[in-house]
């Protein structure tokens, strides 16, 4: 399969001249006093692979329940391809969902389940049959049609899900944790399954998931979630090295965060004192903030250096003891104490097989960043 | 990967609503506020209502009207002469069994009975739903087959099977001869000892059944934790297992006890003419007297001494179900 | 002794406890005296008189009628019952509803006998139906109770059952009848053949509450047994137990293998 222009490559989000094609407009929904999603605006383009990333409770499954249409918003408008969504059922919406348990009818074969939803809508048998085979096909399950759902292994129950929530070629389809139920392994594998699968059909899909390693690998956008509000939304890339807050740079990924005070505030740089550092860093570029504010610092473990002289041109260094070295084969961690009794962590890759000279336990080091390595967070 | 159809291939036609008769119809009934969902919920409820609650207010109506040698047997209990409502409640019926002996004893002893009854079904079917519940399977299922197996048989009959064994010819005496245990045959049937033995045998699977569920749902990990933790087998049991099988004896000494305060077959097939239970008592009144008013008031008098044990079995199965 | 050993022995005395005296009654089923506890050599003559006594025959067949009817009508109800409690979360009627389909399961036969006994006659009275007692009140009294039966066996299957799949169905196009049909009852049916057979039992099972409903000419088999048995022991009563116990064997029999099979198939 030849596709030249990728999907992801187009970035309607950023031209913005295409109308987007799922609207959430101040969507808000409530079981009694509880409010799971709370207030949520979010815009999603055609032909989107959009991952929908929070912890358990954050709301994210009851957005998509609300788009599905088995919740109605307490408040707020859904629009799907230009189309308010009030009011119309299920079973009348231009979306299909693939459930996190799958929810395979148990007393239908793979073909029958597949087959559902065009029957429903009132196509023939032998035409039904027809595009469920090919859907069969698509998905690996060609031999599969008679069996029914028990007699299949997780990873195929897993493929039927997929071929029926897609044989009526919907404009949205949903998916809540579709990778969930699978081992490590077969995850992987079928992650970059499903992202070709998207790109071949043009369907734009929307995944619920709590595995932050599955949204930065499948999406073209992650919008994170946190007690049912929307914390940021960007392309896995923005939501890795520009968290726009703290809750985000800290649920994304590993990070060394310092709270300090602006003392410099220049257009070209900046300087924060934190004590929880023990002493000033230093930012290459400007922020927007004023003179004394309050804000944090956080930085990555793998744009940490440590050495064992202080580095001639570092922007940033402190002294650190090496408390604990874990090995985690491609990497190591570091775990190291600056002198104010703060932990902070360093990743170092691990390019060679022998690394005698290597700096280990119970050393005193330094560590040093470029001042372009972290960001600065004023939420 | 096989080739695929792009997305903008055309999109078969929704046929749901190809009838237009039908959404006429459904139309004009939804105005009236009837729409499927209703619909759904007034068939059990208005079948339950009108067989099931409206029977209790025309008890309760029956209870306070005046018996009357007629077709039926009582007097209305309201008069409209065209300008007047004429009530005509009679409190008799109560009086008349609170003042009887016959009708207070039999309220009593009904609950005496009920209740050492159910206490022995409590005794003789923990151990049994234990051992149930901590066998391996298949015998687990064979054991509980065993246990609801009788209940499919006809209730009446296992009744009348103790008949054959109590009689003074029956099994036992037979065996208790035979084998000179005894010379002269023991009187058994038409006793009360009989009619505790037929309700504690005809209801034993209540009782195991919901214990049985309680109890399986224990884990072994716990009484492994107790043992662990230095508590001996009786000290777990105490401390661990009855504790939390509460709720399972609650519900089957209730579902023991509850129907048997009303018995009727037990007492008048393995009772004596002088066992006179509450049960009993109101069909006897109905069929033999004929006497309507004075029935229903033994039911209504029934039904105020059942609400507090039915309220303690609705909290009791409430919480094993939250468990 | 050990505890194991104590319980295991307390075990097999309540199955005797329970097993004897059915046991009693087949054994006697082919006992030649008439005293039928006083054994007087093998015989089948009280199968012949009973096939032959057009009493029993008579009664049977309208109990087989009732218990089918009431049965099939229990589980639609009963079935519609637990469905709108286990499904719509909210509605006006709700606790009353369930209060009434909880209350028949410990109500005393004696009073839900009377009780409809004297509807039936008030709306005789107020409208002129039903006319008379017999089959048809006392197929209507057996649906009551048996439906709250069925209810209970119907609500735990649903409790266990993943509501996805029938959202699954409606997010496939199919409504809310459509659901129902094509994948809540499929998915619950052995729940609806249990609670039929419940349903059925309770019905052939009745006494009590038939004798207060019905009226003249509708005798129920328990009704024929019930006026024998009070005049003593009967043989032919023994040999129509047997012929029961042996149907009601041989179908939890066949409905164990089933789920046995069902349940390794699923497994």
């Amino acid at each position: 399969m030849n596709q030249t222009v990728s999907v992801a490559s187009t970035k309607p989000w950023i031209a913005g001249d295409a109308p987007p094609f799922v609207r959430i407009h101040k969507v808000s929904k409530k079981f009694g006093d509880f409010t799971a999603v709370d207030d949520v605006s979010l815009d999603i383009y055609k032909g989107e692979l959009f991952c929908l990333l929070g912890g358990s409770g954050c709301g994210k499954s009851t957005l998509l329940r609300m788009l599905a249409g088995f919740e109605t918003p307490t408040d707020g408008r859904i629009e799907i391809d230009g189309q308010d969504m009030a009011g119309i059922p299920p079973y009348g919406r231009p979306t299909n969902m693939m459930f996190q348990s799958y929810a395979l009818f148990p007393h239908m074969t793979v073909e029958n389940n597949v087959a559902y939803g065009l029957r429903r809508d009132g196509m023939g048998r032998a035409e039904a049959m027809e595009r469920v085979s090919e859907m069969l096909r698509m998905v690996q399950l060609g031999g599969f049609a008679g069996r029914k759902p028990h007699q299949l292994s997780g990873g195929q129950r897993q493929r039927v899900a997929l071929a029926r929530s897609l044989i009526k070629r919907p404009k949205l389809l949903l998916l809540d944790e579709p990778l969930g139920a699978l081992d490590k392994k077969l995850r992987e594998e079928t992650q970059f399954e499903l992202i070709k699968i998207q790109e071949s059909l043009g369907v734009t899909f929307i995944v619920v998931t709590h595995d932050q390693e599955e949204a930065m690998t499948l999406s073209t956008r992650i919008g994170v979630m946190n007690a049912g509000e929307i914390v940021q939304v960007g392309e896995p890339n923005e939501i890795y090295e520009h968290p726009s807050n703290r809750f985000v740079a800290d649920f994304i990924g590993s990070v060394n965060m310092f709270e300090g005070r602006v003392t410099e505030d220049e257009p070209e740089y900046i300087k924060i004192d934190s004590a929880e550092a023990g002493g000033e860093i230093y930012v290459g570029h400007g922020v927007t903030c004023t003179l004394n504010q309050k804000l944090w610092y956080a930085v990555r473990p793998e744009k940490l250096r440590l050495s064992r002289e202080r580095p001639a041109a570092a922007s940033n260094a402190f002294p650190v003891y090496v408390e604990d070295v874990a090995y985690m084969g491609n990497s190591s961690i570091f775990q190291l104490k600056l002198p104010t009794g703060r932990y902070i962590r360093a990743a170092k890759p691990n390019l060679s097989r022998y690394d005698e000279d290597g700096i280990t336990w119970h050393e005193d080091v330094w560590v040093s960043w470029d001042d372009t390595a972290g960001v600065v967070l004023t939420l | 990967m096989t080739d695929v159809t792009p997305a903008d291939a055309p999109v078969p036609m929704r046929d749901a609503d190809r009838s237009t008769a039908w959404r006429g119809t459904a139309a004009v009934l939804r105005r009236v506020g009837l729409d499927g969902r209703s619909l759904v919920i007034a068939i059990p409820f208005v079948w339950l209502f009108v067989f099931f609650l409206i029977p209790f207010l025309v008890v309760a109506k029956l209870s306070l009207s005046e018996p009357a040698i007629a077709i039926p047997p009582y007097l209305p209990i309201w008069e409209w002469d065209g300008l007047r409502l004429i009530l005509n409640l009679n409190f008799e019926n109560f009086a008349y069994l609170w003042s009887d002996a016959l009708y207070v004893n039999a309220y009593v002893f009904s609950i005496r009975v009920a209740f050492v009854s159910a206490l022995f079904a409590l005794l003789i079917g923990y151990p049994m739903a234990y051992f149930i519940a901590r066998s391996p399977e298949p015998r687990r299922t064979l054991l509980l087959t065993l246990v609801i197996l009788p209940f499919w048989t006809s209730f009446l009959l296992r009744v009348y099977a103790w008949q054959g064994f109590l009689r003074s010819n029956g099994v036992i005496n037979n065996f208790l001869i035979w084998t000179g245990i005894i010379d002269t045959p023991l009187v058994m049937l038409q006793t009360n000892f009989a009619v505790y033995l037929g309700i504690v045998y005809t209801y034993l699977p209540f009782m195991i059944l919901p214990l049985y569920a309680n109890l399986v749902k224990l884990e072994e990990s716990l009484l492994e934790a107790s043992s662990d933790l230095g508590g001996r087998p009786l000290a777990t049991f105490f401390h661990v297992t009855l504790p939390l099988s509460t709720p399972g004896i609650i519900a089957g000494f209730m579902l023991v006890f509850i129907p048997a305060i009303g018995e009727f077959v037990i007492p008048e097939l393995l009772g004596g003419p002088d066992t006179l239970m509450i049960g009993r008592v109101l069909w006897n009144e109905f069929f033999s007297n004929r006497d309507w008013p004075v029935a229903s008031a033994v039911a209504i008098a029934m039904l105020v001494v059942l609400v507090v044990p039915i309220m303690i079995l609705r909290a009791a199965q409430a919480k094993a179900e939250a468990d | 002794m050990r505890a194991g050993t104590v319980l295991l022995i307390f075990t097999i005395l309540g199955f005797v406890f329970l097993y004897a005296p059915i046991l009693s009654l087949i054994v006697f089923s082919f006992n030649e005296s008439q005293l039928v506890t006083v054994w007087g050599g093998f015989s089948t003559k009280w199968y012949s008189a009973l096939v032959e006594d057009p009493q029993i025959l008579g009664s049977a067949w309208i109990s087989l009628q009732v218990a089918t009817i009431s049965a099939t009508f229990a589980v639609m109800f009963g079935t519609l019952a637990a469905y709108v409690l286990m499904r719509f979360r909210r509605f006006r009627t709700r606790a009353v509803l369930s209060v009434m389909i909880t209350a028949p399961l410990v109500m005393p036969e004696v009073i839900t006998g009377l009780s409809l006994l004297l509807l039936f006659v008030s709306m005789e009275q107020l409208i002129g139906w039903p006319a008379g007692r017999g089959m048809t009140t006392i197929i209507i009294a057996h649906i009551t109770f048996s439906m709250a039966f069925v209810a209970v066996v119907v609500q735990s299957r649903l409790s266990s059952l993943d509501m996805s799949l029938e959202e699954a169905a409606m997010d496939l196009g199919a409504r809310p009848v459509r659901v129902f049909f094509d994948v809540t009852i499929p998915v619950i049916a052995p729940a609806l053949v249990a609670g039929w057979l419940l349903a059925f039992t309770l019905s052939l099972d009745d006494l009590v509450v038939a004798s207060f409903v019905t009226g003249p000419g509708a005798s129920t088999l328990p009704m024929v047994i019930f006026s024998k048995v009070r005049l003593g022991l009967s043989p032919e009563v023994n040999a129509l137990a047997t012929i029961i116990i042996a149907i009601v064997a041989f179908g939890v029999g066949v409905a164990t293998w089933q789920m046995r099979r069902a349940a390794r198939n699923a497994g």
